[in-house]
């Protein structure tokens, strides 16, 4: 990264619609950008309107794109949904703390999903399904507001079918026609049939959504300090200068998003916090 | 051949009541089988029994002027469908439809709220079952009803 609070100027290379308000697009990484570690984000900058912090959704290994999935409910993400190719954006980062991928290594890697959430995660399914010997098993646990709305559906199935993903989804509602689960995301715990003792869990989602998993993770027996979490907050500077994003004595741009849920627990559970 | 009282031993649901509870509840239980699409149960008719699904999924659905039938919550292999045979007035306040074939063990309420009022411990004990579902149900229709990946807030 050149200097970490100057935006770089790129090019959008393709953009693609996910659901009503959610889509994807890739931009060319500026020059000197490097890598990324599944769970980081980038800063997204339009001149004359703002900018914004926005988790990287792709393969980490694609030296070639970056690419980010935006839900359009902001002034800056609106904007976002507005732009095709080639138009340019500013861009830098990455930045924060990523999932701990090497902790799962060996054990069970259990990812955890609500909405937009899937998003930050995506890139550690690239990961762990292009190395499957690392883990003793990879699940997914999606949840969404409705089937239309369930992220990387096409994808998703194909990791399913080739590459020994185990998915389990489920919504909040549906239509009389859906086949799929209705329910929320806590009730898909316990039908995954993991190995408490080996599991390994990234949970992103909602705050709320945080708060239940965890708990319904910990009565399953999965260990506190194996359940991280990534959380969201108004991040400006994305180097822990301005303090927008503080939460008690973590910069989430800095400090995280990513942290072990024992570091954040109280923080969650505070009111005004 | 399981026999109800072998399969139902083995579910969590059951686990920790006595021996002579067990042989009780299992005297209240057949095997049934519902083909795809069958209706299990209709909102407001009797509730006379309750299902632990053995295999296949279940759909709870409410009938709504406007938009019809909703699928609010699907019962997959290891749930339990049905507490309204506890309470008066005795009537499914939802609708239960079979997605799949579901193979379940339907148990008799009416027989099960006369040996619950005859022996309250096991009475006691079927109750905190139940209510402990149903505070799970209360939990996940709070979230749902919260529509947590709704907001329409954001950068």
């Amino acid at each position: 990264m050149k200097d970490p609070l100057l935006p770089q100027g790129v090019e959008i290379q393709s953009w693609q619609q996910e659901s009503e308000l959610v889509f994807t697009f890739q931009v060319e990484p500026p020059e000197g950008y490097g890598t990324f570690r599944a769970g980081q984000f980038n800063m997204l900058y339009l001149p004359g309107i703002g900018e914004s912090a926005i988790s990287i959704s792709g393969d980490p290994a694609d030296r070639n794109h970056l690419t980010h999935t935006v839900r359009a409910v902001g002034t800056v993400t609106r904007a976002l949904r507005g732009l095709r190719p080639p138009a340019r954006i500013g861009l830098r980062g990455p930045f924060g703390r990523g999932w701990p991928l090497a902790a799962a290594e060996g054990r069970e890697l259990l990812l955890m999903a609500g909405g937009i959430g899937l998003a930050p995660l995506r890139p550690v399914l690239f990961q762990a399904l292009a190395a499957p010997e690392r883990y003793r098993r990879v699940t997914l646990l999606l949840g969404a507001r409705s089937p239309e709305e369930l992220l990387y559906a096409e994808q998703l199935l194909r990791w399913k079918s080739d590459a020994g993903l185990q998915l389990l989804a489920t919504v909040d509602a549906a239509s009389a026609e859906w086949r799929g689960d209705v329910g929320v995301i806590t009730d898909l715990v316990q039908r995954a049939g993991i190995n408490p003792q080996q599991t390994v869990a990234m949970v992103c989602g909602p705050e709320i959504m945080l708060r239940f998993s965890a708990r319904r993770l910990r009565e399953l027996g999965v260990a506190s300090d194996a359940i991280h979490v990534s959380l969201e907050r108004h991040m400006q500077c994305a180097t822990g200068f301005c303090g927008h994003c503080q939460l008690g004595p973590y910069f989430l741009c800095k400090d995280g998003p990513v942290f072990a849920y024992p570091d954040v627990e109280h923080y969650l559970m505070t009111q005004e916090f | 051949m399981r026999t109800v009282g072998d399969e139902l031993r083995a579910h969590p649901f059951f686990t920790g009541l006595s021996e002579d509870c067990m042989q009780l509840i299992a005297g209240c239980g057949e095997h049934v089988v519902f083909r795809s699409g069958a209706t299990i149960a209709t909102e407001g008719s009797a509730a006379n029994e309750f299902y632990v699904i053995e295999r296949g999924r279940v759909a709870l659905r409410l009938h709504t002027s406007a938009a019809g039938a909703i699928l609010i919550q699907t019962l997959d292999a290891g749930d339990i469908l049905g507490w309204s045979w506890l309470f008066p007035p005795f009537r499914w306040s939802i609708e239960a439809i079979a997605m799949q074939d579901v193979h379940a063990i339907r148990l008799d309420g009416k027989c099960l709220r006369h040996k619950c009022d005859t022996d309250p411990v096991m009475g006691y004990a079927l109750m905190q079952r139940f209510s402990y579902i149903m505070s799970q149900r209360v939990e996940a229709t709070r979230l749902q009803v919260l529509d947590l990946y709704g907001s329409a807030n954001g950068p």
